[in-house]
């Protein structure tokens, strides 16, 4: 438009872009058609699709449990919360869609390993006692980041983080309550339970990603309201929040250098192994290669499942396939 | 490549119980309207959130423009005698 009628504001370049500032400002969420910069929409996208993915590659570690679980009722349970995984899953790729990407792509995109997903599911599930660990704190480091993500400035994702916080509730405490049960249990069963703790405390605390001086997108993600809070704070909630459930529970978390500070009232944490964090994030993990393998093998397997779906739908609508 | 990304989007509405509006609960994609009701049951009721869910097809939806906000839902501000508050009623008059 190049005449500006009196009483009308000017439609020049700018005005989308201050709208959208105002409505950061304000606090307020951006909506799926409302004008962005390209760099806050590749951004959500980047940051949901990996979301999404670690929900999605995330059932594997625990799934390999579920013919083996020790009673009905925790198979009862597990199957539960692995279909949560895959839901949850589900709801971050439709955020992920209403910024124009598309989900088959985005699953090439992990396949092909162009996409990240969390370093945390490339460790091995080795014993029942893992799937009460990753329960625990594996869950309970999720619920801490998404739990702030729920205030994230882009509403679709900020939705889907609320549905995700409310059943992830669930997913902590049946983990918790199965090292109770354990922790009751023989000399060997809360062995099996500390050596699951000593094992994925410390890949639990990478899970928040790197330290706030090393992580290059924070600033603008902050900025841009995508992310609420910096990755050293949720990771020194996390340990707050944790370390008297570990007490509680009778086992010790593989920290000697683990203390209370009395001045800030903050527990330390010993130095995080980062080496380790960017080996398994490059790709060079205990699991990657067979956790890739695996959903390229699902998604495969099961193309002729929704090629039937789709011609069957055709020929019921009448429509061309 | 696959077949899954030719599978339209439905929007999903979902009525938590009897005597509420269905409302919007987010989209998942699905073959035909038939499946998309199983699909929405399996990932939006998990946990007795509904009693009853509609689906309809995304490209069928009609949207107003963000961009006309201002234009479009400007009537609603102007005219503050749709109010109640805008009546200046004594006190004292019982039932008002």
């Amino acid at each position: 438009m190049s005449v500006t009628s009196p009483g009308r504001p000017a439609q020049d370049e700018s005005a989308p872009q201050r709208r959208f500032g105002a409505l950061i400002a304000a606090e307020r969420r951006i909506e799926p058609r409302d004008w962005m910069p390209a760099g806050y929409r590749e951004t959500l996208i980047r940051q949901i699709a990996q979301h999404a993915h670690s929900e999605i590659i995330g059932m594997q570690p625990e799934g390999d449990w579920l013919l083996s679980a020790p009673s009905l009722r925790r198979k009862a349970i597990l199957l539960a919360k692995v279909q949560d995984e895959a839901g949850h899953g589900v709801y971050l790729y439709s955020a992920a869609e209403t910024l124009g990407a598309e989900r088959a792509d985005l699953t090439r995109k992990l396949i092909e390993r162009r996409q990240k997903y969390s370093s945390i599911f490339n460790y091995p599930a080795l014993t029942y006692a893992d799937v009460g660990v990753i329960g625990w704190l594996v869950d309970g480091a999720a619920i801490c980041n998404q739990v702030s993500l729920c205030r994230s400035s882009y509403g679709p994702y900020a939705r889907a983080m609320i549905r995700i916080c409310k059943e992830e509730s669930f997913h902590q405490r049946q983990g918790y309550e199965l090292l109770m049960t354990m922790m009751r249990g023989t000399a060997g069963q809360r062995a099996m339970v500390q050596d699951a703790v000593d094992r994925w405390w410390w890949p639990s605390l990478m899970m928040f990603g790197p330290p706030d001086d090393d992580s290059p997108h924070s600033a603008q993600s902050m900025a841009w309201g995508i992310k609420r809070q910096s990755n050293d704070d949720l990771r020194q909630r996390f340990v707050d929040m944790t370390v008297p459930q570990a007490e509680c529970l009778g086992v010790t978390l593989p920290d000697p250098a683990l203390s209370l500070d009395p001045e800030t009232g903050h527990h330390r944490t010993g130095p995080i192994d980062w080496a380790e964090f960017k080996q398994v994030i490059g790709g060079d993990g205990p699991r990657n290669d067979e956790r890739i393998a695996r959903r390229r093998a699902a998604r495969d397997a099961g193309a002729w499942v929704t090629e039937a779906a789709a011609a069957y739908a055709a020929k019921h609508s009448g429509a061309p396939a | 490549m696959t077949a899954r990304q030719d599978w339209p989007l439905y929007e999903v509405f979902v009525r938590g119980k009897r005597g509420l509006n269905h409302v919007h609960v987010g989209s998942l994609h699905a073959p035909d309207a038939e499946m998309a009701v199983h699909a929405a049951r399996d990932l939006y009721t998990r946990r007795n959130e509904g009693v009853s869910i509609w689906v309809v097809k995304a490209a069928g939806i009609t949207a107003s423009d963000p961009a006309e906000k201002g234009p479009m839902f400007a009537p609603n501000t102007d005219k503050v005698y749709r109010h109640p508050t805008f009546y200046q009623i004594p006190g004292d008059v019982p039932h008002m």
